[in-house]
């Protein structure tokens, strides 16, 4: 088992690699947007406002006079956003009625959403500073003052919960391709028809087929989890039991999902696809991890239901971010073992004693 | 209880099992297996032995019979079943002990036996050198020993064995065949299945199966004292040996022949008197004697006869010109992967017309010599030719003259027999009408009209076989190359395959073949036998056989006889401390 | 040339013919087409939030009712204490809770600054930043309603390409990068090990097919599975989807065709080191992780830290990623997509000698 190469690549190299990605390469956080700011007015309000973009932490900027010469980083994107501060700039401000043209690169509506609300915030920021320097007369301030907390990660470090998350991929990869695959060879290489013909039990020989797995997929789960916290930094508020329990629970219906998979299919290549499009797939894109449930559309909704990393998905982030909260884990426990359960009833009848 | 007829351990009447639409895999057949005897199941390729057999280990229930395994079903006595299924069922990742171990705690051997009963066996099976070695780095023939102690580390009752001896040496088959005698010596009731019908000669009691249904029960002598006195051996004839056969099989009274050697060997058809040697009229010194019946004979006697002797193929095929180059040299071709010596200095010449045997056990480099010849691999040194080019400087000229037939029909089985054949035309150049015509002639030939639009894959074995050789000779080349091309095939259709070789030899085509039967070595004019990378004999298969008897004493050995004589000589000459 | 056509064929053949080959060919395009299209979306909407309102004034129910109002909200739940508010975030009932403190309507009567709370689960950051940003936006626009004008500079946005920052119009572009690279990296990385494993190998290399013939009769194939699967989901998006196609069409299938060969250069490494499926479709796998991960899809790449995004350099998805998305939206003019093109034809030079190469080495 250990040594087979593709067992090596699931269990170590494809892990390391998704959560060396997640931890890196998708970061969801806007820190460093390239933006153009053009500068069309050199009144002294206008070269303020410009220092303030300039200066802030989310954007980094190149400065333009005017809007042509920048068109072009926007079509090849290496900007993605525009900020006008036009001509007159100075003056109307001086009315109390100026403003500025926030433009944004429609073609990546996230991006476009963060660079529209981090300019309006530079903005509110610079506005408020003026008037504390010098109040502009009739212009009254804005009464109403909007106080975000973010709970669990103040940061707002996507990689806090895209990292948890991962595991949860890894996990399913075990779980159910690395099952599939091996035991899709035993009925391949004609060793399952061995086992069949001794005197074992169908509960025993399930065991002996699913308790490595479990333990190798327990294994990776601890690994990637001390990677996230020593080596990404995640934090981790919740107590190891329940990251344990969680776990053990969806491993269940995992590795009775690859046991089905491999007794339906018992060839290695056709198992190795249809656990890639019926796990690997839906924990990566239907179970929330990185895309938001509530704004699939119903019927997609309903699908996910039946996903069970959704279920594990928001438990993990609780526990690594919040901490235990029991009334989240154990509906989720519950549902995932039901799961686990309904699998394994299925893998039983697909691999009674018979080769018919 | 007596050694005669003591009660079967496993018995099953009526038994039928069908596998969606289309005839059943298994047709009312009824098998009653027995201590202290040597069962023997036999029959072609998808006759249904695996069927039958995995049903009598609870692997599959019948749709109907009724089946009794020690007094009950056999699910209730797996602990006194020892199986080994076609691929031995090892772990090849595990080492020889480890395999054992496994099978040892599934079979719920005590603890306390364990080294005992693994010395026993480690012994019984020769393989206590290797029991550190993982089993998918054992030989074929050392797989096959693990896989039987596998199936004895608990001494079963019934022994099922799904062909052992299946692409193995004939060498490893017999001291495979020597140790389950062994066992049946103590009480065990074995079933042994093999596609290879001299096997059968040996065993106690013989189940022959054919498409699902039992052709014939009994010891193997009731089969061939039916036909006794009805096999005649010819000799002495002034022809060549191919034409005398021909001629021979297009005759009436003649139901089946086949070539040994310098002799020409017939089966005649019943109520015929044997023809002497005015009627085959094959030259004054012809001498026509009796030869003893086999149970080939016995079993294509059943089937109704073989083909007769004139091939269509043949008759349709272009004229290989002559020409004073070999069609096959090879001269001091070796091959080295690493410090591994695959083939070393291979030097033989092959003439138009005549077809070349390499033979030897599994491993021992035939393949190897083989594929460089086909261009397959290139040698580290040495050179050959193939129809007078160089299969270095010109491959791809040498590749377009030679036709290949590849080990298991490998066809693309995903691709309809229309596309198959279409393909292969493509590949070797012919365009539009030309395509066109060989395509149709082999259609024609090889009656695949019917069948074109099936996929390859789904084609029974002979169909296969047919299409596989269709594709090989479309273009028509000067040279076949040939692996292993009718494992598995029934005799029939071995025959007819053979048919269509000689006639295109006698068209001048030249052929290389492999072959693990070593009565289709008598078909070749000249073999090299193959051993540790070396050539250790070469020549006709008569002076083969006759270096044999001078080595053994024994008279008119048969050519696996030779084979295991001329191999043992090279180990002897070998020994110690000189082994490769 | 019969030759070339014979294999090419013969590959065709086999590509439609193998049921194996038909769940790569069609499961995932049609899968991606259904999930990617609607279900990833990094938009929110009917998002659950709760409202925890200690002062029950007039003036905070109606920001809750202007809450109520927007399609960004799903159901929103009201709350009656912190404790409440505590136990719904951390089951994840909601993603977000708005708090009126209880001086929260006698404040704003006064003129005086009035602070709107509110508290956001972490846990998904990006969605609860989006959120926090719909809520603000509702919030100002009220305070702005009531005081009769905005603040001394207002900060007015414009989306360029995609004025209403419709989701679709940014997947779909990049599912073309996405998906004709699934198929036809995977496609690519069977064709040799599925000879190799069903021993027809052999029989093409003994055949007079010479080493070039087969290499493009199995590069052609998939590149055409490619190219369909492109087609394919241009006139979807456009037809179907109404994403607009503003650029030159002719510049979308010399880049795409690139592309292909990047791909299938990379595939063809894959299918000639790996002797079994298996190898071929776990290889296939292991480099299409990084390649869409690295893409510019998943994420942006300017938000990598700066070691990674010289690794994105050797992604050719990276750069058809920026064409078709150009092309798409930003009626990308031809100077700019040459500037993308250039780096991609190197790196499909790059990986089909590579793959060339190996081939050949691996032919023993």
């Amino acid at each position: 088992m250990v040594r087979d190469p593709a067992t090596i690549l699931i269990v170590l190299v494809l892990p390391l690699i998704l959560l060396f990605l997640f931890g890196y390469a998708v970061s969801l956080d806007a820190s460093r947007t390239r933006v153009a700011v053009v500068l069309e007015d050199s009144s002294e309000p206008a070269l303020s406002l410009a220092l303030a973009y300039q200066n802030s932490r989310y954007f980094e900027v190149t400065m333009a006079r005017t809007v042509e010469p920048v068109r072009d980083l926007m079509v090849d994107g290496k900007a993605r956003g525009i900020i006008v501060i036009p001509q007159g700039f100075g003056r109307q401000i001086q009315t109390g009625r100026a403003a500025i043209q926030i433009i944004t690169d429609g073609s990546q509506p996230n991006t476009a959403n963060f660079v529209a609300a981090y300019s309006n915030g530079v903005l509110t920021n610079w506005t408020a500073l003026r008037q504390l320097e010098a109040p502009v007369a009739g212009a009254p301030m804005s009464p109403l003052q909007i106080a975000p907390r973010y709970w669990y990660n103040p940061a707002l470090k996507s990689r806090f919960f895209l990292v948890p998350g991962s595991i949860a991929i890894v996990m399913a990869m075990i779980g159910t391709l690395l099952t599939a695959l091996v035991v899709a060879r035993e009925w391949e290489r004609g060793t399952m028809e061995s086992l069949m013909a001794t005197p074992m039990r169908m509960t025993e020989f399930i065991a002996s087929k699913v308790v490595p797995y479990f333990l190798l997929g327990l294994g990776s789960m601890v690994l990637c989890s001390l990677t996230a916290v020593f080596l990404f930094g995640v934090p981790f508020r919740g107590s190891v039991i329940a990251l344990i329990a969680m776990s053990a629970a969806y491993l269940m219906p995992a590795l009775g999902m690859g046991l089905f998979i491999s007794a339906a299919t018992k060839n290695q290549f056709v198992a190795s696809q249809i656990a890639l499009l019926s796990s690997f797939l839906p924990s990566f894109l239907l179970s929330g991890f990185l895309f938001e449930i509530s704004s699939m559309p119903k019927p997609i909704q309903i699908i996910t239901y039946l996903v069970p990393a959704r279920y594990l998905i928001p438990s993990l982030q609780t526990v690594f971010l919040a901490g235990d909260f029991w009334g989240l884990f154990w509906p989720n426990i519950a549902i995932m073992l039901g799961f686990g359960f309904g699998f394994f009833l299925l893998s039983f009848r697909m691999t009674k004693r018979s080769l018919d | 209880m007596t050694a005669r007829q003591p009660l079967p351990v496993a018995s099953a009447e009526g038994l039928v099992k069908r596998f969606g639409a289309g005839p059943a895999a298994l047709d009312q057949v009824s098998i009653a297996i027995r201590p202290w005897q040597m069962t023997g199941l036999v029959g072609p390729d998808g006759a249904g032995k695996t069927t039958l057999i995995r049903i009598l280990a609870g692997l599959m229930t019948a749709d109907a019979g009724t089946l009794d395994i020690l007094g009950g079903a056999p699910i209730d006595a797996l602990e006194d079943i020892g199986y080994m299924p076609q691929r031995f069922g090892l772990y090849e990742d595990l080492s020889v002990l480890e395999n054992l171990t496994l099978y040892a705690e599934l079979r719920a051997l005590p603890k306390a036996e364990h080294d005992a009963t693994f010395d026993r066996l480690l012994t019984f099976t020769d393989l206590k050198r290797f029991q550190s070695r993982p089993a998918g780095k054992l030989s074929g023939g050392m797989k096959q020993k693990l896989g039987l102690a596998c199936a004895l580390v608990r001494t079963p009752k019934l022994l099922l064995l799904d062909e052992p001896g299946v692409g193995v040496d004939p060498i490893s088959r017999r001291e495979l065949w020597s140790m389950v005698s062994d066992l049946t010596e103590e009480g065990i009731g074995v079933l042994w299945s093999t596609a290879y019908l001299d096997e059968a000669e040996n065993c106690d009691i013989v189940y022959l199966l054919n498409d699902g249904k039992l052709l014939f029960e009994g010891p193997p002598e009731a089969l061939t004292d039916g036909i006794e006195g009805r096999v005649i051996k010819v000799t002495d004839f002034d022809d060549n040996r191919r034409h005398v056969l021909t001629r021979a099989l297009d005759r009436s009274d003649v139901i089946d022949g086949t070539l040994q050697g310098r002799a020409v060997r017939l089966l005649v058809k019943e109520g015929c008197a044997p023809p002497d040697r005015t009627v085959l009229n094959e030259g004054e010194q012809t001498r026509v004697s009796q030869a003893s019946a086999r149970f080939e004979d016995g079993f294509i006697d059943i089937l109704g006869g073989g083909p007769t002797g004139t091939s269509q193929l043949a008759q349709n095929y272009r004229e290989i010109p002559v020409s004073d180059a070999p069609a096959i040299s090879a001269n001091g071709l070796t091959k080295k992967f690493g410090d591994f010596t695959a083939a070393e200095d291979m030097n033989f010449t092959v003439g138009r017309g005549q077809i070349f045997g390499l033979l030897g056990p599994n491993g021992a480099g035939k393949s190897t010599c083989f594929k460089m010849l086909c261009g397959l691999l290139t040698p580290t040194s040495g050179t050959g030719a193939v129809a007078g080019k160089d299969i270095r400087r010109a491959a791809a000229h040498a590749r377009s003259s030679l036709g290949y037939m590849a080990q298991k029909f490998s066809l693309y089985g995903d691709l309809s027999v229309a596309q198959n054949l279409a393909f292969f035309a493509g590949v070797y150049n012919l365009g539009g009408a030309a395509a066109k015509a060989a395509i149709g002639q082999m259609t024609e030939l090889f009656n695949l009209g019917d069948r074109l639009n099936v996929n390859a894959g789904t084609l029974p074995l002979g169909f296969k076989q047919r299409l596989a050789l269709a594709c090989a000779v479309m273009h028509q080349p000067p040279v076949l190359f040939l692996d292993e091309p009718t494992s598995g095939v029934d005799p029939v259709a071995r025959r007819e395959f053979w048919t269509h070789i000689n006639g295109l030899v006698e068209k001048g085509v030249t052929v290389l073949v492999t072959t693990h039967f070593m009565d289709e070595a008598e078909y070749c004019d000249s073999v090299t036998l193959i051993y540790r990378a070396r050539q250790i004999a070469s020549g006709s298969p008569d002076d083969l056989k006759a270096e044999a008897a001078r080595i053994t004493g024994a008279g008119d050995p048969t050519m696996e006889d030779a084979f295991i004589a001329l191999i043992e000589r090279s180990e002897q000459s070998n020994a110690p401390g000189l082994a490769a | 040339m019969e030759r070339l056509r014979a294999i090419i064929l013969k590959e065709i053949w086999a590509l439609l013919r193998d049921p194996k080959g038909r769940i790569i060919l069609f499961a995932p395009p049609l899968l991606q087409l259904m999930i990617f299209s609607f279900a990833t979306t990094l938009d929110v909407n009917n998002a659950r939030i709760g409202i925890l309102d200690q002062s029950g004034g007039a003036q905070a129910q109606e920001l809750v009712q202007r809450i109520a109002a927007s399609s960004n909200f799903g159901e929103i739940q009201r709350l009656s204490s912190h404790d409440g508010l505590a136990r719904a975030i951390d089951r994840q009932e909601i993603i977000a809770a708005v708090v009126f403190e209880p001086g929260f309507d006698r404040a704003l009567a006064a003129g005086k600054p009035a602070t709107l709370g509110i508290i956001l689960d972490g846990r998904r950051s990006n969605a609860a930043q989006i959120v926090a940003g719909y809520i603000s936006n509702i919030a100002s626009d009220a305070a702005a309603q009531r005081s009769g004008g905005s603040g001394p500079v207002s900060g007015i946005v414009t989306n360029w390409y995609n004025p209403s920052l419709d989701y679709i119009w940014f997947t779909l572009p990049s599912l073309i990068a996405i998906v004709s690279a699934v198929a036809g990296l995977s496609v690519t990385a069977q064709s040799v090990a599925r000879e190799r494993e069903l021993g027809t190998f052999d029989q093409l290399m003994v055949s007079p097919l010479r080493m070039h013939e087969i290499l493009i009769g199995k590069m052609i194939p998939p590149w055409l599975v490619g190219m369909l699967n492109g087609t394919i989901f241009l006139a979807v998006a456009t037809l179907f989807f109404h994403v607009p196609f503003t650029g030159s069409l002719l510049l979308f299938y010399l880049s795409l065709a690139v592309y292909m060969f990047a791909l299938i250069g990379v595939g063809m490494f894959v299918s000639a080191a790996s002797t079994t499926q298996q190898q071929a479709f776990l290889g296939s796998f292991l480099a299409m992780v990084p390649l869409i991960l690295l893409s510019g899809y998943a994420s942006p790449i300017e938000n990598m830290p700066d070691w990674l995004q010289m690794v994105t350099l050797i992604n050719p998805a990276r750069y058809f990623v920026v064409i078709v998305q150009g092309l798409f939206l930003k009626a990308m003019p031809l100077d700019l997509v040459l500037e993308q093109l250039w780096p991609l034809c190197l790196i499909a030079i790059a990986t089909l000698s590579i793959s060339a190469w190996l081939f050949r080495a691996r032919m023993e």
